[in-house]
């Protein structure tokens, strides 16, 4: 763990090319009879596609409860308009916060990779600055659900209510997941190698359910 | 430059028993568990069906330790009518989700698509693991439906609202049970969703050198383009299921309406739209059933290919066909709701791109017949299944484009014409390709051969018995019997009992057929004959160039390198009539892919 003599932490750079898998058809195609045809020469790592097909699992999901959202309000006169509980505001600058720390995370970890900064806790706090934002945030959500649960308005007690919840629950299990991803970077920060396709992975995440917060903001805002 | 993220995440060969064979990170191991998952659930489903058919042959008759299944159910071994529904219920259920996503997907994808793109695993085996798990999970969370007091739900594989919504008031099976189906669903969404994201990223990024995506054979490119659907389609089922369970469990209204009275009493739920769950639900299930589907049509090709020892008139045509039915699988899932109340323009709206989506299916067919004609097709079990395959997707498939009319539909619909229909096109026709993909692999994965005759038998009876089943279902279906219905009483259905007593004789009889399989499966496994060689097909794609079985990073010390088209067989001025995929030899009269 590099607390006591100033390393820059152990990132895995982009390694030399081996036999192995993964050299994705990029490289150099064997003529059968005609010319070299000059491609990228490797695929990108299994993480940075791999992320990115989560997400898109997330958005259809996220998108079958808009529509649902969308068609029920629709469907019967019961909707019950109300105002968002002013503590989401107040969330939301804190998952954008967590956003911005988590970016000036990945440039100090970045300036270690070129031996700009010696000094290894900077990006190791700014990573933990992140989570506590992340889990400020979640106690923002839960602080949002008892207030209106304690001034009557469960889950049941009308349509857009249900929304209400069923929305930011999943946002929040989401987010959780997210948190789950940071304590692993920052574990593997301070005692193993931590591989730039992870990190990158990982921030593609955050800052997608920052991005996803601030979309169902929106839509709760105009619906409810 | 590649990330080495791949080789770092490849755990060392497991050496505990659990490690190796049931907590196994090898994508091999995986997709054997899961084809034994979709065995043992196949012959659930279909001692499922057996039990129906046996009712709405003959009604009363005491079928012997029923009622040791359901003491309720089937008082005195006859099944009350709600048990039928029950029991209709599970077997769609489980034959939709636990065979037909699960075997031709699942199990062999998890085991070939990595050594097809050369691959020595897939990228992320621990969600690999995870999702054979999750998916065993839901299978037992759905089978503990019959186990609990009311036995399971009785709405169908498609849950309509609001029976499915209403709870316990229902009827049997309605409280607990729709709660385990939905909770069972959710999960096998999950299980789904890690699988799909490893396929995409493996036929992505984890492709040898040489292979580009055009080279990759037919069943990969089958395989890549379901997990595609997979990955889209399971993520709106999940939100669906979570509503459905927020419905029973919490009292929220999401597909329950107002003032519904049932066994007079009022439901407190209020202004829930029953379509919705219908939209919800279809825009996922049009999707699924080309994820049963498209699969096969890979696996069939490849083995046609090398059966036939030459390539496809199109190889180009026939992914682009492919990749067209799973993107228009999502413009059509309306034609489920002709007649649910929807706005008729809809139905326009729906009907066109289902008439659409008959286009890429012909050309595949097309593709398949045009290939085959003039070809010296080697006849085994193999092949026989492919043809069967074939088959089985014209003649369901083409009872598909009287189902896409809205105006025959309204005649059509809730009728045998559509069991038939379904059955034909993806029950059938993708068991069949499950065979086939069974019998032609077999030797890569166990190093022994199944016994020929026997499966040339077992296809002869599942063939002919597949028809006697369903084709009579068409004639039903235009002679006005309603599907779900657990007897028939009414004067104009009297008259067709017959039938349904012929068509249960034939599933029964076909059924036990299913037994040679099972015999040869089984047997063969343990005491086959042994592989000639490693390539006993003289196939030219990857599996068929490394050793038999596969060894753990499934090509050994050395990647493979790709210098070939997928399918180059019968090369004029070639060595041999096929070609490696990995040999270096030179053509020079290729058809190669441009």
């Amino acid at each position: 763990m590099a607390t006591t003599v100033p390393e820059p932490p152990k990132i895995d750079l982009e390694p030399l090319p081996s036999d192995g898998s993964g050299k994705g058809g990029w490289g150099n195609l064997v003529p059968a009879g005609g010319e070299l045809r000059r491609v990228k020469p490797s695929s990108p790592p299994p993480a940075s596609t791999g992320i990115w097909v989560g997400l898109a699992a997330i958005t259809m999901t996220f998108a079958a409860f808009t529509s649902a959202l969308i068609v029920r309000q629709g469907a019967s006169p019961d909707w019950q308009h109300f105002p968002l509980p002013p503590i989401l505001y107040l969330d939301s600058l804190v998952i954008i916060a967590s956003s911005l720390t988590l970016e000036i995370a990945r440039r100090q970890i970045a300036r270690f990779m070129v031996a700009e900064k010696t000094r290894a806790a900077a990006p190791a706090r700014w990573l933990s600055i992140t989570l506590c934002l992340g889990l400020l945030f979640v106690a923002g959500q839960t602080f949002a659900w008892l207030q209106l649960r304690s001034a009557g308005f469960g889950l049941a007690s009308n349509i857009s209510y249900s929304f209400f919840y069923v929305l930011t629950v999943a946002h929040a299990t989401h987010l959780l997941g997210g948190l789950g991803g940071l304590v692993r970077v920052l574990g593997k920060l301070n005692h193993s190698v931590l591989r730039r396709s992870t990190l990158e992975a990982t921030s593609l995440y955050w800052h997608f359910m920052g991005a996803l917060w601030l979309y169902l903001l929106l839509l709760l805002w105009m619906k409810l | 430059m590649h990330d080495r993220s791949a080789h770092a995440a490849q755990p060392g060969v497991p050496t505990s028993f659990l490690r190796k064979h049931v907590f196994s990170l090898d994508h091999k191991v995986i997709g054997k568990q899961y084809y034994a998952l979709a065995l043992v659930a196949a012959v659930v489903g279909m001692v499922l069906s057996w039990l129906m058919r046996i009712h709405l042959g003959w009604g009363s008759f005491a079928i012997p330790g029923l009622h040791l299944l359901s003491s309720t159910g089937a008082p005195g071994d006859v099944m009350t009518p709600e048990y039928y529904l029950q029991l209709m219920t599970m077997h769609g259920t489980i034959m939709v989700f636990f065979v037909l996503t699960t075997a031709p997907f699942a199990a062999f994808g998890n085991f070939f698509l990595p050594i097809q793109t050369g691959a020595e695993d897939m990228p992320f085996p621990h969600f690999n693991m995870m999702s054979f798990w999750v998916t065993f999970v839901a299978f037992v969370v759905m089978v503990a439906a019959f186990f609990v007091p009311d036995g399971p739900t009785l709405g169908g594989w498609t849950q309509y609202a609001p029976l499915s919504a209403v709870g316990a008031v229902g009827g049997p099976g309605q409280g607990l049970g729709v709660v385990l189906w939905a909770a069972s669903i959710g999960i096998f969404c999950i299980g789904q969703l890690l699988g799909s994201l490893n396929f995409i990223t493996t036929t992505l990024d984890m492709r040898c050198k040489g292979m580009s995506l055009m080279r990759l054979p037919l069943s990969a490119w089958g395989w890549f383009i379901t997990s595609i659907m997979g990955l889209t389609a399971f993520a709106v089922l999940m939100p669906a299921c979570i509503l459905l369970i927020l419905d029973h469990v919490a009292g929220t209204s999401f597909f329950v309406p107002s003032n519904l009275v049932i066994n007079g009493q009022i439901l407190p739920h209020s202004g829930g739209s029953t379509l919705l769950w219908q939209h919800l639900f279809w825009f996922f299930g049009h999707p699924e059933v080309y994820i049963a589907i498209v699969p096969g049509m890979g696996i069939v090709s490849h083995i046609l290919i090398t059966n036939m020892r030459r390539p496809m008139l199109s190889h180009r045509v026939l992914i682009y066909s492919m990749g067209a039915l799973a993107v228009l699988s999502y413009m059509v899932y309306g034609h489920h709701m002709f007649v649910s109340g929807m706005n008729p323009v809809s139905a326009i709206a729906f009907s066109f791109p289902t008439l659409v989506i008959t286009i890429p299916s012909t050309i595949v067919v097309l593709i398949w017949l045009g290939s085959l004609y003039g070809s010296k097709l080697r006849i085994n079990s193999a092949s026989l299944f492919a043809l069967g395959f074939i088959s089985m997707f014209i003649s369901g498939g083409v009872s598909g484009f009287f189902l896409a009319q809205p105006s025959l539909d309204i005649m059509l619909h809730a009728t045998y014409f559509v069991v038939g229909h379904f059955h034909l096109v993806m029950g059938v026709a993708a068991m069949f390709g499950i065979f086939a993909g069974t019998y032609f692999w077999f030797p890569k994965m166990t190093g022994r051969m199944m016994n020929e005759t026997l499966g040339k038998a077992h296809f002869i009876l599942s063939f002919i018995g597949a028809y006697c089943v369903f084709m009579p279902f068409h004639y039903l279906g235009m002679a006005g019997n309603v599907r779900r219905y657990q007897a028939f009483t009414d004067d104009y259905l009297i008259p067709l009992i017959p039938v349904h007593k012929f068509i249960t004789v034939s599933a029964i009889l076909t059924g036990l057929a299913q037994l040679i399989f099972v015999y040869n499966l089984i047997y063969s496994r343990f005491q086959g004959p042994r592989a000639p060689n490693d390539n006993p097909w003289e196939g030219t794609s990857l599996e068929w160039s490394t050793a038999t079985p596969p060894p753990h990073n499934n090509f050994g010390d050395q990647m493979p390198v790709v210098y070939h088209d997928p399918y180059q067989y019968s090369v004029e001025g070639a060595s041999a009539d096929y070609i490696l995929q990995t040999s270096p030899e030179k053509l020079t009269n290729p058809q190669e892919e441009k």
